[in-house]
C-alpha cells in the first residue's frame, strides 16, 4: 500500500513553514481598546468584531445576564427602535451578529467596503454599541423567549448533558453556568441589570476591535477610534478566579430518548498554558481528527456504536474542559462509555506511536493554509489572539510549534494534566 | 434536514444556506466534458493557496423507491470503505496526510464528495476520486458495522428530536406520489433491511463519469487542471446510464392536516405549499386546471419571485416575520420561511414556527395565514423590495469569501439540471422582480386548498420510562 502513495512523498516533505500567517497590525485606540487588523483587498467587503470581556462568567448569580445584554443591544439605541435598527442594516445589505461564550461577548458587522455602504453601516453600528438603551418592552419579550429556549432545552438530551456536564466540572466556579442561565435566574432578571452590565463591561479597555478586509490602515484607525470612543472609558474587568480540579462524579439523567448522550471530562487547559500545544496535538490522535482518531476508530469504525464520537480540549481564560463524547443506543451506553475511558487510559500510559504522530503532524501542518483561507476565518483568529493576549506571530509560528513536539512531550503532558480518577461523567438517556 | 453528512463537520453552517440566494460569479467558469461524459467546471480563485474539489453524482433520495429509502446516503458512507487499490480508510488516510479536509453529503437530488487542500495537492484528490468512481468494493462485514452507524445517525438526527420527526412526517404528508416524501436518511425499517446487494446495485447504476460533475475552485491553473482531470478521469469508461423514470406528484385539491403527538416541551407548526422550481413547474393543478403546459420560462420567473417573496417574509431582522410576528405582535418565539427553487422537481414553500409564551399554536397558525393572505391582497412595498435586492447584491460579494461555497453552488445547479450560468444572471433577474409578480405567485400557489399543515402536540415527557427501540429479534 505504501508503494502506491510513494509518489506523494515529495509533497509531504515540502517545508510547511513557507506559509506564514497573515500580517497582523496591532495598536491601541486613544481610549485604550486593543485593535487587530489584517488588510485583505481582493473582495470589496469588511468584517468587524467588537469583543468584550463580558461573557457569562461575569453573570454572578444573575444567570442569563451577559447573553441578554448582548442580544438586546440591537433592540434600541438613541432615537432608534429595534425596527429602525434592523431596517438600517438590512437596507445596506449589512449583516450583524452577536454571541456570548463563558469568556467573551462578541458583536459583529459585515458590510460592503464602498463608502456608500460602509460608512452608514458603521455609524449605525457605533450608535448601537454606544447608545443601546434596552427598551422595557423588548426586554420583557426577550426574557419570555429566553424561557421558551430553556424549555426547549429540556427536549434535547444533548443540551441537557451539556448543562449537567459544566455543572459537574466547575461546581461553584462561574464556568459552571450556561450562558442562558436557568428558569429561576431568567425570571429574576431586570432591565436595570442589563443597563448596569453594559455600563460595567462594555468599556473601552475591556473590549477589543478586530478588523479584516478591504481597508487601509488609515481607515482602520478611524473606524476603531470611532467605535472605541463611544464606549465608556474604564479599566478591564478583574481577573477571573482560577478553576479547581474536578472530583470524580457520575450522573445519569433519565430522558425518554432512544440514545444516551455521554460526556466525560475535566477542566484542564487555559489559552496561555504551555502544555496546550502538546495536548492539542496528542488529542488530534486520540479523538480530534474526525473519523481517523483512535476514539472514532474504536467506537464507530470497529463497532458501529455511534455516528459521532470525539474528544477535544477547549482552552479558555481559566482551565477549559477536556471533553470526550458520543451518543449511542441506550443499551450500548456502558460499552461505548467504557471504550472512551479505555482509549484515554491507553493514551496516557503509552502515548502516541511514531506513525500516528507523523500522520497527525502532516495533517495539521499541511492543512494550515485552510485555517486562514478566508476573511471569516482570519477574523476568528484575530478575536482569539487579541482577547487572550496570544503573541502576534501566533499564526506564523503555529506550524513550527506543532513540528517541534515529540511523543514524549505529549505523553508527559497527558500524564501530568489528564487524570482519569477525577473525571466527570454525565449520561442523559434511558 | 435535507442534507446529511458523513460525519459532523466543523463548517456545516455554510452548507445550510439557501441554495442559490447568495449567488456569486465574478471569476469566469471554464466548462468542459470528457469523452466519457464527465462534466467538469473550474473556477480560478487566487485569494488563498487552497483548492476545493467536489464530485457530484446525480443520485439522492428522490431517486429511491419504496423499500430502498436511504440507500443513496448509506452508499455515501460506504464510499470511504475501500476500493481494490486503496483499502478501507486509505482514502481518508492519504487526504489527511496531505493536510486535507474531506467529507461528503447526500441530499434529495444529489450525492457529493469533497476535499479541501493546499492548492498544490489537488492531484491526489483527483486520483482518489477517479478510483472510487468505478472501483468501490463493499465488504459485508464493513457494511454490517456502517449500517449501524447510519441507524445511530438516524436516532440522533430524527428519533430523538421532536421537530425533526414532525418535519419528516410533514414531508411524507405534503407529498403523496413523488419521492420527495421520503427522508434522505431513509425510514428505519428500510435501514434495518438494507443489504450490500442493494448498495452494489445502486453503485453500479449511478456511479459513472457520465452521471457526475467535477467542480474545482481555488488557486489553480485551468489548463493544468484540465491535464490532471484527463489523466485520472479520462481512462474511465462511459457507463450505461438508465435515466430515472419521471415521477409526478398528484394534484393536491384540499388542505391536508396532521397532528403528531410526541413527548416534548414545546409545540411547533409547519405549513407547506407546492410551488414551481427554476426551469420547471409546480406539481398539481391550480383551480382544477393542469398547469403543466406553461412555458418553462414562466416557471423560472415565478421561482425568482418566490425567492424574493421568501426574503420579504424572512430575509433578515427587518423582514416581516421578525418585525411583526416576533417583535410587533410577539406571537412567535421563532418563525421562518423557506423555499428552494434549485431542485430537479418542484418543491415546497414552507413557513414554520414556535409560538411565544402565552400564545397557542392555533394563534400562530392564524398569524402565519394572515401573513400569507397579505401577500395575496397587497403588493409588497418598494422599500421592502429594494431591501431584498440590496441584500442579494451584497450576499453576492460575501459568498466569494468561501471557495467551498462557490463550488457548492456550481455543483448543485449542474446536478439538478440547471445551467451554472444562472449564477451570472441571478442578481439581475432578482432585480427585475416586480411587486405584481410576487402578488401573482402568492395568489396562484399559496392557497388554502394547496396547504399541508403539521402540528407537534407535545405530550408529557416521562423520564421514568425511557423509550427503548424494539429488541433486535423483532427487527428484520
Amino acid at each position: 500500500m505504501m508503494k502506491q502513495i510513494s509518489i506523494w512523498l515529495p509533497l509531504l516533505l515540502m517545508p510547511a513553514t513557507l506559509i506564514a500567517g497573515p500580517a497582523i497590525e496591532q495598536w491601541q485606540t486613544s481610549t485604550g481598546s486593543k485593535v487587530l487588523f489584517v488588510p485583505t483587498g481582493a473582495l470589496p467587503m469588511v468584517d468587524l468584531q467588537l469583543v468584550c470581556d463580558a461573557g457569562s462568567a461575569r453573570d454572578g448569580d444573575q444567570g442569563g445576564l451577559a447573553m441578554m445584554t448582548n442580544e438586546l443591544l440591537f433592540s434600541g439605541a438613541g432615537d432608534l427602535d429595534a425596527d429602525a435598527i434592523a431596517a438600517g442594516f438590512d437596507d445596506l445589505g449589512a449583516k450583524v451578529g452577536s454571541s456570548v461564550s463563558q469568556d467573551m461577548a462578541m458583536v459583529s458587522l459585515r458590510s460592503l467596503s464602498d463608502a456608500d455602504h460602509l460608512q452608514p453601516a458603521l455609524d449605525l453600528f457605533t450608535t448601537v454599541i454606544g447608545q443601546a438603551n434596552f427598551p422595557a418592552a423588548d426586554f420583557k419579550r426577550e426574557r419570555k423567549n429566553l424561557l421558551t429556549g430553556l424549555q426547549q432545552e429540556k427536549q434535547s438530551p444533548g443540551a441537557l448533558a451539556q448543562r449537567a456536564f459544566f455543572q459537574g466540572l466547575y461546581g461553584d466556579h462561574p464556568y459552571a453556568n450556561m450562558a442562558s442561565g436557568t428558569e429561576a435566574s431568567a425570571k429574576k432578571l431586570t432591565r436595570d441589570q442589563l443597563v448596569a452590565f453594559k455600563e460595567r463591561y462594555y468599556r473601552s479597555q475591556n473590549c477589543l476591535v478586530a478588523l479584516v478586509g478591504d481597508l487601509s490602515r488609515e481607515q482602520a484607525t478611524t473606524i476603531s477610534e470611532q467605535l472605541s470612543t463611544r464606549l465608556a472609558p474604564g479599566a478591564p474587568a478583574p481577573e477571573l478566579e482560577a478553576t479547581e480540579h474536578s472530583t470524580a462524579h457520575f450522573e445519569q439523567i433519565n430522558h425518554p430518548s432512544q440514545q444516551t448522550h455521554v460526556l466525560i471530562g475535566q477542566p484542564v487547559v487555559s489559552r496561555l498554558d504551555p502544555d496546550y500545544f502538546p495536548l492539542f496535538l496528542g488529542n488530534h490522535i486520540l479523538g480530534g481528527s474526525g473519523l481517523r482518531s483512535r476514539i472514532s476508530q474504536e467506537v464507530r469504525d470497529k463497532r458501529g456504536l455511534a455516528y459521532s464520537s470525539y474528544s477535544y480540549f477547549s482552552p479558555m481564560r481559566q482551565a477549559g474542559p477536556f471533553v470526550m463524547g458520543l451518543q449511542t443506543r441506550n443499551d450500548q451506553a456502558d460499552e461505548a462509555a467504557g471504550l472512551l475511558r479505555e482509549e484515554l487510559q491507553k493514551f496516557i500510559t503509552k502515548g502516541p506511536d511514531d506513525q500516528e504522530l507523523l500522520a497527525a503532524k502532516q495533517n495539521l501542518t499541511g492543512g494550515f493554509p485552510l485555517r486562514i483561507a478566508s476573511n471569516g476565518k482570519i477574523i476568528g483568529y484575530l478575536a482569539v489572539i487579541g482577547f487572550y493576549g496570544l503573541p502576534l506571530d501566533y499564526l506564523d509560528t503555529w506550524v513550527d510549534r506543532i513540528e517541534a513536539i515529540d511523543a514524549d512531550q505529549i505523553r508527559d503532558a497527558f500524564v501530568r494534566r489528564v487524570t482519569p480518577d477525577q473525571l466527570v461523567e454525565i449520561r442523559v438517556g434511558g | 434536514m435535507n442534507r446529511l453528512t458523513r460525519f459532523v463537520p466543523t463548517l456545516l453552517a455554510i452548507l445550510l444556506g439557501p441554495a442559490i440566494a447568495n449567488a456569486a460569479s465574478q471569476q469566469p467558469v471554464t466548462e468542459f466534458e470528457l469523452a466519457n461524459g464527465l462534466k467538469v467546471l473550474v473556477r480560478e480563485d487566487h485569494r488563498a493557496p487552497v483548492v476545493v474539489s467536489q464530485v457530484w453524482y446525480k443520485v439522492g433520495s428522490s431517486y429511491e423507491h419504496g423499500g430502498n429509502t436511504g440507500v443513496s446516503h448509506a452508499l455515501e458512507h460506504m464510499m470511504f470503505q475501500g476500493t481494490k487499490r486503496y483499502g478501507p480508510g486509505k482514502f481518508s488516510e492519504i487526504i489527511a496526510a496531505q493536510g486535507g479536509s474531506e467529507n461528503a453529503f447526500t441530499g434529495i437530488d444529489y450525492t457529493a464528495y469533497f476535499q479541501t487542500l493546499a492548492s498544490d495537492r489537488l492531484e491526489i484528490a483527483l486520483e482518489l476520486e477517479a478510483d472510487r468512481m468505478v472501483n468501490l468494493q463493499i465488504q459485508d462485514e464493513k457494511f454490517a458495522k456502517e449500517i449501524q452507524v447510519v441507524i445511530e445517525e438516524r436516532r440522533m438526527r430524527t428519533e430523538d428530536r421532536p421537530t425533526a420527526q414532525l418535519n419528516e412526517l410533514f414531508r411524507a404528508s405534503a407529498w403523496v406520489s413523488h419521492p420527495y416524501r421520503n427522508p434522505v436518511i431513509g425510514w428505519m425499517s428500510d435501514l434495518d433491511a438494507m443489504t450490500t446487494a442493494d448498495l452494489n446495485d445502486w453503485y453500479r447504476r449511478w456511479y459513472m463519469p457520465n452521471n457526475a460533475t467535477l467542480v474545482v475552485v481555488g488557486d489553480v491553473d485551468t489548463a493544468k487542471v484540465k491535464k490532471l482531470v484527463s489523466k485520472y478521469f479520462g481512462p474511465l469508461k462511459k457507463g450505461q446510464l438508465q435515466p430515472p423514470k419521471e415521477r409526478q406528484e398528484v394534484a393536491q385539491t384540499g388542505e391536508r392536516r396532521l397532528t403528531v403527538k410526541l413527548p416534548a416541551q414545546l409545540p411547533h407548526l409547519i405549513m407547506g405549499y407546492h410551488v414551481p422550481r427554476f426551469g420547471g413547474e409546480a406539481d398539481g393543478a391550480v383551480d382544477g386546471q393542469a398547469i403543466t403546459d406553461k412555458p418553462a420560462t414562466t416557471a423560472t420567473d415565478e421561482a425568482y419571485a418566490l425567492d424574493v417573496l421568501t426574503a420579504i417574509l424572512d430575509g433578515g431582522s427587518s423582514a416581516r416575520f421578525a418585525r411583526e410576528l416576533q417583535r410587533g405582535q410577539a406571537i412567535a418565539a421563532s418563525a421562518s420561511a423557506g423555499y428552494r427553487g434549485a431542485l430537479r422537481a418542484p418543491g415546497l414553500f414552507t413557513v414554520d414556527g414556535t409560538p411565544a409564551q402565552g400564545h397557542t399554536v392555533a394563534e400562530l397558525e392564524t398569524a402565519l395565514r394572515a401573513q400569507i393572505q397579505r401577500l395575496i391582497d397587497e403588493p409588497v412595498s418598494p422599500a421592502e423590495l429594494n431591501r431584498v435586492k440590496t441584500q442579494v447584491v451584497a450576499d453576492n460579494v460575501y459568498t466569494r469569501d468561501s471557495v467551498f461555497y462557490q463550488a457548492m453552488q456550481l455543483g448543485m445547479l449542474e446536478t439538478v439540471g440547471l445551467p451554472w450560468q444562472m449564477l451570472d444572471e441571478y442578481v439581475d433577474r432578482i432585480k427585475a422582480v416586480t411587486p405584481q409578480q410576487i402578488q401573482q405567485v402568492a395568489k396562484r400557489y399559496l392557497r388554502p386548498d394547496r396547504v399541508t399543515v403539521a402540528i407537534l402536540d407535545p405530550q408529557p415527557m416521562d423520564t421514568k420510562k425511557p423509550r427503548r427501540p424494539p429488541p433486535a429479534g423483532l427487527r428484520h
